[in-house]
């Protein structure tokens, strides 16, 4: 009985939720008094164990197939993998890669399955936490079983920084090339263009709180009058109301501006992960029990159709009729 | 071809509400089609839109309340529906990701789709994983997080984006058949037209028992047990200016010029 714990990288760089499911790892293994085991899988597995060679992992597993990603490759490896190890816990990502893989195996293996877990105490049954309702409520869950699957949120455990001493050990895995019905042929940078918002000392930021694209020049005024620049969260991009380059957040930016107002943003989990490293944040938004008040340093709770044509006002411009 | 597109009716929170035991109280609650699979349904449609010989069947696993939302998804353009509900799946304290799998698979088996399209996540439950547990289920193969799709029937592929973090998307050719999970913003879900609502209403709805798929009562067992929900403490340490909003707007005001990020 150990806890593996499987690695994500792409494009040649480990990714940070490796060194996170280290950390979570570890605490799982302490609490069911266990070794930890990571498995790294594809790519170049030598430099990656290195890479995962922090405190707390006693052994690193190595499985040299493929470059990228393969959900197929990696579903049979690890299956492959947990027949060897025999772990009492499995824990996965839970990336985009993830979700791509985690569901598989967990179904392959006949393994109860929770995923997005932001917490966990205790072995015998485990207790899981996780939001629910769009982060309204937390919930928490006990897991009746010997062996189990649990995908964990990125950016919630610390990455493990302190160096290891975890013995590396290559695995041969089995893989049936044949079986593989996905073929990965590239990949693409999107949300480029003339505005990189990145760059910017301070961000305007748009959220569905604006609620019609007819009132989004208000926020280009406001962003405008503060000599600022506009971006905004993923709803504002998915309808179509402002390009993809404007778009912060898990699937697009990760920005840290000297200063970002929030306007009309809930602040989901995927929007907070590409702004909360921003040095000031100012929220405006109805809801005092929203999330994005949780990091935020300054707010107004108020209707932002009332308090941004003022704020046009006060620097000079001229709020537009919304 | 045939295209199976999951629906899930899901809950929205009211801003204030109440939590009576381990879930929502039902008054705090209001039901709408699942944002992700307002998504699915449309791109089920634009596909039998755009080929040949289509046909879209929904299935949605909920009570009888669900109907409202499912006759909106044919009223967007499905063909069909398909609902799945028992006594069983009422008395049951949740239904876990393989429960829901094993529910959607016993229709897939008696639709033999082509093509399975169902949303990234639930925007109630958010587990994200019951399209491609259903694919292992099924035996299908899958992509998870798609936000472009071209279809080759002829070819039996699907050409695929899956859309990365930080920006990056994975350009992915998956065998059929195969289940897709749809991410939000791949095209632009169309309003019901009235007279899709009215055509709707004669649109066939079937309603299937545990018993009718041949599934035993067990099927909802799960060993994940919700033992407590509650509201997150409030993590935050905000300022927050009080007043009329040209108060708060000159509070903002002189503190973006005092920080010196703002002239004027």
């Amino acid at each position: 009985m150990t806890v593996l714990a499987v690695g994500e990288h792409r494009r040649g760089d480990l990714r940070d939720v490796s060194l996170e499911l280290v950390t979570a790892g570890r605490e799982l293994a302490d609490e069911l008094d266990t070794d930890l085991a990571m498995a790294v899988i594809g790519g170049d597995v030598e430099g990656f164990a290195e890479e995962l060679n922090r405190e707390g992992v006693d052994t690193i597993y190595t499985v040299a197939e493929g470059e990228e990603f393969n959900h197929g490759v990696y579903t049979q490896a690890i299956e492959q993998l947990y027949a060897e190890l025999d772990p009492a816990a499995l824990l996965l990502p839970n990336s985009v890669n993830g979700l791509d893989h985690a569901p598989a195996v967990a179904e392959r293996l006949d393994l109860p399955l929770v995923t997005d877990v932001i917490a966990l105490e205790g072995g015998d049954p485990v207790e899981v936490t996780r939001e629910q309702y769009g982060g309204k409520v937390e919930t928490t869950y006990d897991i009746d079983a010997e062996e189990y699957v649990l995908t964990i949120r990125p950016a919630e455990w610390p990455t493990a920084d302190e160096a290891g001493d975890a013995a590396v050990e290559a695995f041969e895995a089995d893989i049936d090339e044949a079986s593989l019905g996905t073929t990965v042929n590239g990949f693409e940078e999107v949300g480029s263009g003339d505005i990189d918002i990145t760059e910017a000392d301070v961000l305007v930021s748009v959220g569905r709180g604006i609620e019609d694209e007819e009132n989004i020049p208000l926020i280009e005024e406001l962003a405008d009058a503060l000599d600022a620049t506009l971006s905004s969260s993923r709803p504002i991009v998915d309808n179509g109301w402002l390009p993809q380059n404007r778009q912060v957040g898990q699937s697009g930016k990760v920005v840290t501006p000297d200063v970002y107002i929030a306007i009309g943003i809930s602040g989901a989990v995927q929007h907070v992960a590409g702004m909360k490293g921003s040095d000031t944040i100012i929220a405006i938004n109805t809801d005092p029990n929203a999330p994005i008040y949780d990091i935020a340093d300054y707010g107004i709770v108020d209707d932002l159709f009332d308090v941004v044509p003022e704020l046009i006002e006060e620097f000079g411009g001229e709020a537009p009729d919304v | 071809m045939k295209i199976l597109v999951t629906v899930k009716e899901v809950a929205e929170v009211d801003d204030e509400f109440d939590i009576s035991g381990l879930d929502i109280d039902e008054s705090s609650l209001e039901y709408d089609l699942n944002e992700w699979d307002d998504y699915a349904v449309e791109e089920a449609v634009q596909t039998s839109e755009t080929h040949d010989d289509v046909e879209v069947v929904t299935v949605t696993v909920g009570p009888e309340r669900a109907e409202e939302t499912i006759r909106m998804a044919l009223a967007k353009g499905a063909d069909r529906a398909i609902r799945v509900w028992d006594d069983a799946l009422e008395d049951a304290q949740f239904l876990d990701v393989d429960a829901k799998a094993e529910l959607i698979a016993a229709v897939a088996e008696e639709e033999e789709p082509d093509l399975v399209l169902s949303g990234v996540q639930a925007g109630d439950d958010a587990n994200g994983a019951t399209g491609v547990a259903l694919a292992e289920t099924l035996g299908f193969e899958w992509a998870a997080v798609v936000n472009d799709l071209e279809l080759d029937a002829d070819a039996g592929v699907a050409a695929v984006h899956r859309e990365l973090e930080g920006g990056i998307e994975e350009l992915t050719d998956v065998e059929l058949p195969a289940v897709l999970t749809i991410q939000t913003g791949i095209n632009e879900p169309r309003y019901a037209s009235l007279r899709g609502i009215r055509q709707a209403q004669r649109k066939p709805l079937d309603v299937n028992s545990l018993d009718d798929l041949g599934l035993d009562a067990d099927v909802v067992e799960s060993p994940v047990e919700r033992t407590s929900m509650y509201e997150p403490e409030s993590e935050s340490d905000a300022t927050v200016w009080e007043g009329s909003a040209d108060e708060t707007a000159q509070e903002l005001a002189s503190f973006l010029r005092d920080k010196g990020v703002v002239e004027g």
